[in-house]
């Protein structure tokens, strides 16, 4: 099991650690549901170290790129970042991902599962020349700070402006002093930023930032608790609303599906797809009572089965709600579709809502 | 926290406190510790026959679903109703207002077959 460079301050700080993406990472250190709260309330310090980061050079990075994602590379502007998705030839999703335009290359970042998987469906279709490669999983760090206070957190300790860097954008500056990509990127639903760093920088910074800060009510944030932000947030997560078979239509992702493109890989199926306007799509589901909905579980309607749960979790920013999403027949999936979610042999009540569960106010 | 030495318990991390004929069932501190945020707890029905260690409910905490096992046979008694609407009092008093269920026991002698509060500190070390 590999570990991050953050290993040592996770076991110090107690946490809960279990195998993810190859890597052995903190569920929790606390309580999901703490961690959760301070996240939304005031700001949680996460380490995403396990994402894989690949390095992107050369003059064709970005038409190339072009053409194996469902969203736009080449329009990017300098330092920003966008969403993007890989697909199979079927359209299914290969991943879900993140590109960086930073000065003097690109970054992509990965899902830790899919990261060995990305690295060959990269270099299987590297053209011969103008695009060069660096596999920085495990080599490089990300931490992120999450929450309406991470900002002023944040400031501090960095030699940038923060204010003035918008959302989806990012600068290189100085965290403490370390050189630092510096992102305003998340996955929680909450104003955030997103630090790329060296292993050797990143224990310091990561110490620094959890002492300087708790009193103000920072906390250490596991998967467990990025998981429930997440899915209050409607985004989608790899292995759950996204998989080789899900494609990015289904997800509810079509914004980022640019069928202008001139081609890229899946997107004649996706088109199909969007055309034909009769799949099996991702909707948002209000449970009836208190048990929570999980991944498998079947799903009925007017006695048919339908589909089935993808994700569920409560969800205390929804008030305290049993939320989930699932994969369902397209008729099945409007809004306020009265659905039955089959738990250990019961049928139990549930309503198709719109997604996403959660929006933070501006 | 420190096992309480009056109780009795499974290898299962339930445990029993006899009262003559009786028991009452709950969780242990380290079994809430392993599960999380405890959000719901389906118990027994009232009246019910359950056989010692059998499965007999399910406490699902925010990441996972566990299966309850009964460490004692009995009849249902009493369950703890409070848990429908505050299962969390199983985090924060898992021996005392996060009790389960009480039980109107078969054969109390089954008692002998589970730990006394040190030999239960045991299994869960390390």
């Amino acid at each position: 099991m590999k570990r991050t460079a953050l290993h040592g301050e996770h076991v110090k700080l107690g946490a809960k650690l279990v195998p993810f993406g190859g890597f052995e990472m903190p569920v929790q250190y606390s309580s999901i549901l703490k961690e959760h709260n301070a996240v939304r309330h005031r700001a949680g310090l996460f380490d995403l170290s396990h994402m894989g980061q690949f390095w992107l050079t050369g003059d064709m990075v970005a038409d190339w790129a072009d053409t194996l994602t469902t969203n736009a590379v080449a329009t990017m502007k300098p330092m920003q970042a966008r969403y993007n998705l890989f697909c199979n030839p079927a359209g299914g999703t290969h991943d879900d991902t993140i590109f960086y335009r930073l000065e003097n290359r690109w970054l992509l970042v990965v899902n830790a599962s899919n990261a060995d998987k990305m690295w060959e469906h990269l270099n299987a279709n590297r053209p011969a020349s103008g695009v060069e490669l660096e596999n920085q999983h495990g080599k490089s760090a990300l931490i992120a700070i999450q929450g309406p206070r991470s900002l002023a957190m944040l400031q501090p300790h960095v030699d940038v402006d923060l204010e003035a860097l918008k959302y989806y954008f990012c600068i290189e500056g100085r965290v403490d002093g370390v050189p630092a990509t510096i992102a305003r990127t998340g996955y929680t639903g909450e104003d955030g930023f997103e630090l790329f760093l060296s292993n050797d920088a990143a224990p310091k910074i990561w110490s620094t930032l959890l002492e300087s800060h708790r009193g103000e009510g920072l906390e250490a944030c596991g998967l467990g608790a990025r998981d429930v932000l997440r899915l209050e947030a409607g985004m989608p997560l790899y292995g759950h609303e996204l998989t080789e078979e899900i494609t990015p239509v289904q997800a509810g992702l079509k914004w980022a599906v640019k069928t202008t493109k001139p081609e890229f890989l899946g997107k004649e199926a996706l088109e199909g797809q969007i055309h034909g306007d009769d799949y099996s799509r991702i909707a948002g589901v209000v449970m009836g009572g208190r048990i929570p909905a999980r991944e498998g579980y079947p799903v009925w309607h007017g006695g048919r089965l339908v589909g089935s749960i993808r994700s569920g979790s409560i969800a205390p920013s929804v008030d305290n709600k049993n939320v989930a999403t699932a994969l369902l027949e397209k008729a099945a999936a409007t809004e306020a579709t009265r659905l039955e979610i089959e738990i250990r042999g019961t049928k139990h009540e549930a309503t198709v809502v719109p997604l996403p569960f959660y929006k933070r106010a501006k | 926290m420190a096992q309480p030495e009056d109780l009795l318990y499974s290898r299962e991390h339930e445990w029993v406190k006899l009262d003559g004929e009786s028991a009452t069932i709950g969780i242990t501190d380290y079994a809430q510790e392993q599960l999380g945020d405890i959000v719901y707890v389906e118990l027994p029905k009232i009246g019910t026959e359950i056989e010692q260690f059998f499965n007999v409910g399910v406490i699902e905490s925010v990441k996972a679903v566990s299966d309850l096992f009964t460490p004692m046979s009995g009849k249902v008694v009493e369950i703890n109703e409070t848990l429908e609407g505050d299962p969390a009092a199983v985090n924060r008093e898992p021996y005392g207002a996060g009790w389960l269920f009480k039980l109107k026991l078969t054969d109390p002698d089954e008692a002998k077959s589970l730990l006394n509060a040190a030999a239960y500190e045991k299994t869960t070390a390390g």
